[in-house]
């Protein structure tokens, strides 16, 4: 029998791997898979709580998560497209068109 | 035999996760999201959640990782010689002291709670996606319902982001 604890180390683990990537990496892209992975690990948290305490609203709220993933890789990536059409590197450090 | 297969699932998924962030090329940090997509559904089945887990494959691998890879095609990218921050060791030694202190933590803690009324018993009587449909359009019926309006302005938004630009400078002298 696998503790609850186990399954949120796991969770806890790639969170903090994901929350790196968006920090470390300078690739838009790359920054956009950092967040799924943050996504990720909140969805185990949520379907394993919902395991132990047993009860469906951790499945449902993992479910509605990865809806709006899929509705966050669709906007980001047309933002990535209209970035790199205006010829400007995907790289985060050269985006500041909007800076003040 | 689970604790065999969590012992996998977990660091495999780990494994992939931290390839993900430090590939150098795109299209290798986007296989390494897939290997952690598909790693994270065996936890999901694990956890008696088929239905997620379908959702998981389907949505997630099938989905929104080709589509990652699409737009990673198309761009050609080239590959930078710094593909980190250049300071990134500032954030990653406090990132590995935190999250050492906040894993003690989790592993000691008991997490109690109060239970619901969905036990295995019921969940494995009408399988899980029976009780996950039961659940979603009799509690959750307007969050669904938001989810799917959500879901359509984000279709209108990317149509409109990515389609191409009208000249407008032609405008301006007419």
């Amino acid at each position: 029998m696998v503790p609850l604890s186990a399954y949120i180390a796991v969770g806890a683990v790639l969170f903090i791997t994901g929350l790196l990537g968006v920090v470390i990496r300078r690739n838009f892209i790359i920054v956009l898979m950092s967040v799924e992975i943050m996504l990720n690990a909140a969805n185990i948290n949520l379907v394993a709580f919902s395991y132990y305490l047993e009860s469906m609203a951790g499945q449902l709220v993992a479910l509605f998560i990865i809806a709006i993933a899929a509705g966050e890789a669709a906007i980001g990536l047309a933002i990535i497209i209209v970035v790199f059409r205006g010829k400007i590197s995907t790289n985060v450090d050269e985006m500041n068109l909007l800076k003040w | 035999m689970v604790v065999v297969f969590f012992t996998y699932f977990a660091l495999a998924s780990i494994a992939a996760g931290v390839l993900t962030v430090s590939l150098r090329h795109p299209v290798h940090c986007g296989l390494a999201l897939l290997a952690l997509l598909v790693h994270v559904s065996g936890l999901f089945i694990l956890l008696n959640a088929e239905f997620v887990w379908a959702m998981q494959v389907i949505a997630y691998a099938g989905a929104i990782l080709v589509l990652y890879l699409f737009v990673l095609m198309l761009m050609n990218l080239k590959t930078d010689d710094r593909y980190f921050h250049s300071s990134y060791l500032y954030f990653l030694v406090p990132a590995v002291i935190g999250s050492l202190y906040v894993l003690a933590l989790l592993v000691r803690s008991p997490f109690g709670g109060a239970k619901g009324d969905a036990t295995t018993a019921v969940v494995l009587q009408d399988g899980d996606t029976h009780a996950v449909g039961i659940t979603m359009f009799s509690d959750y019926l307007l969050q669904f319902e938001i989810v799917g309006v959500f879901l359509l302005g984000a279709v209108i938004g990317a149509i409109v982001l990515a389609k191409t630009p009208k000249p407008i400078n032609k405008e301006h002298k007419a």
